[in-house]
């Protein structure tokens, strides 16, 4: 343990990224970079071969992800990560698929595809980063944004309801539903390996700063961040119907733990099943 | 960490494959089972009268030779997971009707942009919008090369049989996965449900083509390498670790908003179709050799035309028939000569005028080029296509 | 609720010093900064549970103020890892160095 050694932790992060793509586009205190660096330090210790993580995003900030990272990724169309990621699991099951992608792509043009992957229980892993905004095309509201939240296309403020991502997840009856925070390395980390072991649908949501939100709403990333230290709780049990997020009220606890870990089978383990029973094989 | 299942159950896949014979067959059905024995493997599709039974037939067959049949959510989820699956390295295809293929499009774009290979059956119907389900349509024909924003280049097929039904959907996939390419069988309603005699060659005979896999190590392995007009084909999980990118990008994959990278990626990617158009675009010729007038149709509307031509014939009327086989690479090279002698063109289409643009296009400063628009939700019967050719026959 | 590691417990005040405290040493890191990487965020500097790390005076090539360790507190920083954890953009990374028996208060 003697000598002098720089990069023991971050060398083997660093080999799986597309280091001459760096820096990357996110902005000054953007909670994706680090959300990268522990979905790769997941991967590393995954026991499962590095080949064999596929990951699939759609389109916005947390979407270019799968551009830094030096795994097999497909950056594909808005909101359709989800169904192409079902696709390809079902076909390769041997692979560790994994949707990187946002609040927005997830879950408003994506929505529906959430919806039914996790009715089907598709083995497949999402990581949806919720930043309460539409980041990329500059700050519109989205199906996360708090209500009240000044966006670009909500200046009276934002008068929709919002989405409660776990509480969504776990009624849709996905198989693992956690929500860490990019200040939450450790436990993030791990949460990523236990959905690698999950056979089933799987949800993190990552509840992240955004520099656009922030400037909007009063909320620096920075502040968000010792928000994430200060006015978090971690309660694996938590009644999911009340957990849901105002990052801008100081009275407002942020709950986060790995709540839900059910074990359903799969869809992709059904369908295996069926080709048996297809051929007679009962 | 559980055991994960490798590729499809493959074994014993070609004890499940229809037997070389001949059977008296649905056209849905047949191309069904011409998917099956091309290596389709999967199958994402959503219900749409008038192709609900190639969904149906899949979702019977597929888990028999080892694949995997899904009913998605929507047109948009299937066409979406097709393509996931070509980048597995399976052959993939939906199919669907025209409101589904209208939602299909922005994923077409996808799929010609990442050189997916995909194959879409689309039974056409009566449109536009909800239209008549049940009854037949050729309205997509343009919707199947322009549906999409964009540049860029998609092959179609026009079947006009049982039989065809069959051997363009296996051409459809070798095409696709020779070129990288979606690929639509442009179907319709009538080929689709009719019931007619299919032979089916021994499986020896039968043309079957696979992906042009690399042949380079992975740390030389450029995904979109533009030396090839059509770059060899990595696929998830063999160690490759490349990135696709719907964004316009370089040969390594990676995005670029410089213009030197958006000319040569939109240039090769309409190229790799335009300039092998003659080795992909078919047609069929009758009786046009020394036509005056040359009847133009395509699909069901052809065996109603071929009639007509027929009766015009027994008249004294020098008429044939020019059938593109491919809607796109449209064939225009065999119509040159005829009108090149100076026969006139007449399109029957049932729809309001759709591939009379194609034909103008290339012909219209030469030659009269007539349309007969058909409104959607039935055959224009031979005698009303031979009442048109005697009203344009050149005097 | 987690905050700052209070200095107290790397360095015991006097009266409560263990006898062979003097065999005992504790990991000392070195945070090195890729100073052109940094876009400024601040985070490690504000999640370090030692505080060894404030704004520079001057600007990188971007025009950000990056993280330098504080005058005095070379030596301060116990290895942790927390700054290379909470980067975004893996700007800052740290230097093994030697550990330092505590009788040491900073190299």
């Amino acid at each position: 343990m003697s000598g002098l050694r720089l990069g023991l932790r971050t060398e083997p992060i660093k080999s799986l990224l597309r280091l001459e793509r760096f820096p990357h586009i996110w902005c000054p205190g953007c909670g994706i970079g680090t959300v990268v660096k522990c979905y790769i330090e997941a991967v590393l210790d995954s026991g499962i071969p590095i080949e064999k993580h596929v990951v699939v995003s759609g389109i916005g900030c947390t979407s270019r992800a799968p551009g830094y990272i030096k795994l097999d990724g497909f950056h594909v169309i808005h909101g359709r990560a989800i169904p192409f990621a079902v696709g390809l699991k079902t076909v390769r099951q041997d692979l560790e698929v994994t949707v990187i992608a946002g609040d927005g792509d997830i879950l408003a043009i994506g929505g529906n595809h959430f919806l039914h992957a996790a009715r089907r229980n598709d083995d497949i892993n999402v990581i949806i980063v919720n930043n309460f905004i539409y980041g990329m095309t500059g700050g519109q509201y989205g199906p996360t944004t708090t209500p009240g939240s000044i966006t670009t296309t909500s200046p009276y403020g934002f008068i929709e309801g919002a989405f409660n991502i776990p509480y969504l997840a776990a009624v849709l009856g996905a198989n693992f539903v956690a929500r860490w925070t990019p200040l939450h390395t450790k436990e993030l980390t791990a949460a990523i390996m236990e959905m690698f072991k999950v056979d089933g649908f799987a949800v993190i949501e990552v509840v992240s700063p955004c520099l656009i939100y922030g400037e909007m709403n009063n909320l620096p990333p920075l502040e968000i961040m010792k928000a994430f230290r200060d006015r978090t709780v971690i309660d694996h049990e938590a009644d999911l119907s009340k957990i849901d997020i105002d990052l801008r009220d100081p009275r407002k606890p942020i709950v986060l733990g790995n709540f839900v870990r059910r074990s359903r089978p799969s869809y992709q383990t059904l369908a295996r099943e069926l080709i048996k029973k297809a051929r007679g094989g009962g | 960490m559980s055991e994960r299942i490798s590729l499809l159950a493959a074994e014993r896949a070609e004890e499940w494959l229809l037997k070389p014979g001949v059977y008296f067959m649905q056209g849905n059905i047949a191309a069904a089972e011409a998917a099956l024995i091309a290596g389709c493997r999967f199958f994402a599709g959503y219900p749409i009268t008038p192709s609900n039974e190639i969904a149906e037939h899949m979702a019977r067959r597929l888990p028999q030779v080892g694949g995997y049949f899904i009913q998605f959510e929507d047109e948009i989820a299937s066409i979406n997971a097709i393509i996931g699956a070509a980048y597995g390295g399976v052959k993939s295809m939906t199919a669907t009707s025209g409101p589904g293929f209208s939602l299909m499009q922005e994923a077409i774009g996808l799929a010609a942009m990442i050189e997916a290979p995909i194959v879409i059956i689309d039974v056409q119907r009566a449109g536009p919008s909800t239209g008549i389900p049940t009854l037949v349509g050729q309205g997509d024909i343009m919707q199947a090369k322009w549906g999409s924003h964009g540049d860029y280049e998609i092959v179609a097929y026009l079947p006009n049989s049982v039989q065809e039904m069959f051997d363009l959907t296996i051409e459809a996939f070798n095409t696709a996965w020779e070129y990288r390419v979606p690929v639509v069988v442009l179907s319709d309603q009538t080929v689709g449900h009719m019931i007619e005699k299919l032979r089916v060659p021994p499986l020896e005979e039968i043309r079957i083509v696979e992906r042009r896999k690399p042949e380079v190590p992975p740390e030389e392995y450029l995904p979109f390498d533009s030396r090839y007009l059509v770059p060899p084909m990595a696929v998830a999980g063999e160690g490759y670790r490349f990135h696709v990118t719907a964004l316009t990008h370089d040969d390594r994959g990676y995005p670029s908003t410089r213009h030197e990278v958006s000319e040569k990626l939109v240039t090769r990617l309409v190229r790799k179709i335009r300039e092998n158009e003659k080795v992909i675009g078919r047609y069929e010729s009758i009786m046009v050799d020394d036509a005056d007038l040359v009847v133009v149709a395509y699909g069901i509307t052809s065996r109603s035309a071929l009639k007509a031509v027929r009766e015009a014939r027994r008249e004294g009327l020098k008429v044939g028939l020019f059938r593109p086989i491919t809607a796109w690479p449209f064939p225009y090279w065999g119509l040159r000569e005829a009108v090149d002698r100076g026969a006139s063109i007449l399109v029957v289409e049932i729809n309001m005028g759709q591939m009379v643009h194609v034909v103008r296009e290339y012909y219209a400063n030469i030659t009269e080029i007539h349309s007969m628009p058909w409104a959607p939700g039935e055959v224009p019967r031979p005698h009303v296509i031979l009442r048109k050719i005697k009203e344009v026959y050149p005097r | 609720m987690p905050g700052k590691v209070s200095l107290d417990v790397l360095v015991p005040i006097r009266g409560r010093r263990p006898l062979n405290l003097s065999k005992y040493a504790r990991p000392v890191g070195r945070p090195v900064v890729n100073k052109d990487i940094c876009k400024g965020c601040g985070f490690c500097i504000e999640f370090c549970p030692v505080g060894v790390l404030e704004f520079s005076q001057d600007v990188n090539s971007w025009g950000y103020q990056y993280p330098v360790i504080k005058k005095g507190m070379e030596g301060a920083c116990v290895n942790c890892g927390m700054c290379e954890r909470v980067c975004p953009e893996l700007a800052i990374e740290v230097l093994e160095e030697p550990p330092v028996p505590y009788e040491v208060r900073w190299a």
